[in-house]
């Protein structure tokens, strides 16, 4: 009986994991490309399910139809916050643009719930009822879809940078910004497509998470869940945030797991990956996969 | 900081104990001590609303000084400050009222027990900066927020925790006007002393690591030292604010300590000036203000009533973010810089050039 709940623990984890890594990626994305960290991530998951939510309710579109409308409107709000936020800011220390994103991420969080509300509210058309029995485990059918969604996103990402024209600008970019100027590849372009792809990609997960849980205010901590899967990964590793998310995911789980069953605690699950976060910066500051930073005089 | 366009003609400045007074010039000591003057006055004018307002300038910066000398000094971004004001508070009332020491002592003792939490989570910034330590302080007011509502021995869990008023000698700090004066003798007394530690050989370590810590360890400065010790300092000043606090409202809860808070510490900071110390006061009265004057607005617009006033609570949130967002796109500098400027301008009014 507890090894099937510690495995039911552990493929929750799994696929939660997934799209921690899926966001974690948007993260390292933006940071590789622009070197700039992103505090509002969480809150861009938090809109783009909003943003789903209302396109359903409102205009009436069924699931996938509110779903590329809020691809479409989160890629726009990506490429506008670039443009207006962030882009003037670019050659200033690093604490401005750390304080400029958790700027947005209060804004951003205030005006949802200023126009949608602090309660929880789920999709319309009933969320997350059907479960598929997978081996004895029960699993819901839309996490399932969400984590197909993410191992498909995370290949089309390993196409995009290895064959795309755009993606190999991106990775030039960032090895090195000037020296990828010098042969003609746009910075501004690159920087603006950076933050739409994180915002797109976000916002899908957003909207899983969304359609899964239900959404409320609370499902920005997402987006703080990424730090120690980033952390974990190093923060300049696209394999590295996938892993990381991954690990996190099932932490967490397992946390949950122990804490249910030992513990006791309450809420250990939710304070876990911040353990393990502070841990990996005393022991491997630049993480499993992150470039060391080695500064020459 | 260049403020030599406020200075006036032909004061120049021919030994070294000219540059390290306290005051940048004997004029601006004398507007000072005329500001306090009129502040000591200001229970003849204003109400309690008032007072209260003012209350919680002075205890909210000298947090917000606090912060300034890790991020705006030393250059160490903390996204916990909030935590650590939280655990003064709560500091403060678990010694006064289980161990019986006297609040005005508690109030200290709180702000020594918190340098020592901050010294813990300070650690880090030995190994790490920028960005990594921005996520590690993030981690840091995670946990404490977690511990706040776990250790029901220390707080009084999610109930919260009373805290007295403070009383010396059978006087008892209690209503605004008494409070406000002990807040000014606490405002003057920590600002004094982040005053002075910038004249001295650990405040100017503090400057060079943050200007170039690179430069600073090359000519002897050991970094790791400093940058710990930035941190217990903060650490100490957001105990004792945060004492302040609880000692003043009466109760400790763990649901006002959270991150927004610490968001709005470091926004003080950006919207006063980083690195300056007048400006984490001037920080301090904007952020308090403004959520007023948003609120004042709303009532002369005549929206209050009907549905609109559902929102206030949340547009006073976003105009906190967004006063961050503008002031570091349009003026980063924050408005001491503001200041300096409006000062040289009248210095040289006719030839703005």
């Amino acid at each position: 009986m507890k090894s099937g709940l510690l495995l039911q623990f552990a493929l929750n984890g799994l696929i939660i994991g997934t799209l921690y890594g899926m966001v974690a990626m948007c993260f390292v994305l933006v940071f590789k490309a622009s070197r700039a960290v992103n505090f509002a991530q969480g809150e861009f998951l938090l809109v783009g399910a909003w943003l789903c939510w209302g396109f359903m309710s409102q205009l009436g579109v069924p699931l996938w139809a509110g779903f590329l409308l809020t691809t479409v409107a989160m890629a726009l709000l990506g490429a506008l916050i670039q443009a207006v936020v962030i882009r003037p800011l670019i050659g200033e220390p690093v604490i401005s643009v750390i304080m400029v994103t958790i700027g947005l991420s209060v804004v951003l969080r205030g005006i949802t719930l200023w126009i949608f509300g602090p309660e929880p509210k789920s999709f319309p058309g009933g969320s997350g009822g059907a479960t598929v029995n997978l081996a004895g485990l029960n699993i819901e059918a839309v996490y399932l879809w969400g984590a197909g969604a993410a191992v498909i996103g995370m290949a089309a990402f390993a196409w995009f940078f290895k064959y795309s024209r755009l993606g190999l600008a991106m990775r030039a970019t960032a090895f090195n910004q000037q020296v990828a100027q010098s042969l003609g590849v746009s910075i501004q372009r690159i920087f603006i497509v950076s933050w739409a792809i994180s915002a797109l990609v976000s916002g899908v997960a957003g909207v899983v998470v969304g359609v899964v849980n239900g959404i409320s205010p609370g499902l920005s901590l997402f987006g703080i869940k990424v730090f120690p899967a980033v952390i974990l990964g190093g923060l300049d590793s696209i394999v590295g945030a996938i892993v990381g998310g991954i690990v996190i995911g099932l932490l967490e789980n397992l946390a949950q797991f122990v804490d249910g069953e030992y513990l006791h605690w309450g809420n250990l699950y939710v304070v876990a990956p911040f353990y393990a976060l502070v841990l990996v910066l005393m022991l491997k500051p630049y993480g499993l996969f992150g470039t060391r930073d080695i500064e020459r005089i | 900081m260049s403020t030599g366009t406020s200075r006036r003609c032909g004061d120049f400045r021919t030994r070294y104990a000219q540059e390290m007074t306290w005051f940048p010039s004997p004029r601006s000591a004398a507007a000072c001590a005329i500001g306090l003057g009129l502040l000591l006055l200001a229970p003849l004018v204003l109400k309690n609303y008032g007072l209260a307002l003012l209350i919680q300038i002075g205890y909210l910066g000298i947090a917000a000084l606090g912060l300034n000398l890790v991020t705006g000094f030393t250059g160490q971004i903390s996204l916990g400050h909030a935590a650590f004001f939280g655990f003064g508070a709560f500091a403060s009332a678990w010694l006064s009222n289980r161990h019986g020491v006297p609040v005005l002592l508690a109030m200290p003792a709180a702000g020594v027990l918190t340098a020592l939490v901050g010294l813990v989570f300070g650690a880090p910034a030995a190994r790490i900066k920028g960005l990594y330590l921005a996520i590690a302080t993030l981690a840091a007011q995670y946990i404490l927020e977690d511990f706040f509502n776990r250790a029901t021995w220390f707080t009084g869990g999610a109930a919260g925790a009373n805290a007295q008023p403070a009383n010396l000698f059978g006087f008892v700090f209690s209503g605004d006007v008494r409070y406000f004066y002990l807040v000014v003798v606490a405002v003057v007394a920590m600002f004094g002393f982040a005053a002075n530690l910038m004249r001295t050989r650990d405040g100017r370590a503090m400057v060079a690591v943050r200007d170039h810590y690179l430069a600073a360890e090359i000519m002897g400065i050991p970094l790791a030292r400093y940058r710990i010790l930035a941190f217990g300092l903060a650490s100490f000043y957001a105990g004792v604010a945060g004492a302040l606090m609880g000692h003043y409202v009466g109760f400790v809860s763990t649901e006002s300590i959270n991150i927004l808070l610490s968001v709005q510490m470091l926004g003080m900071i950006i919207i006063g000036g980083m690195g300056s110390i007048m400006g984490s006061l001037l920080g301090a009265a904007f952020m308090v203000l403004m959520p007023e004057a948003v609120e004042g607005l709303f009532h002369a617009l005549g929206l209050i009533g009907g549905g609109a006033d559902k929102g206030l609570v949340y547009l006073k949130e976003i105009s906190i973010g967004l006063v961050i967002i503008l002031f570091l796109v349009f003026e980063p500098e924050g408005l001491a810089h503001r200041w300096r400027q409006t000062k040289a301008w009248w210095k040289l009014y006719p030839f703005t050039h």
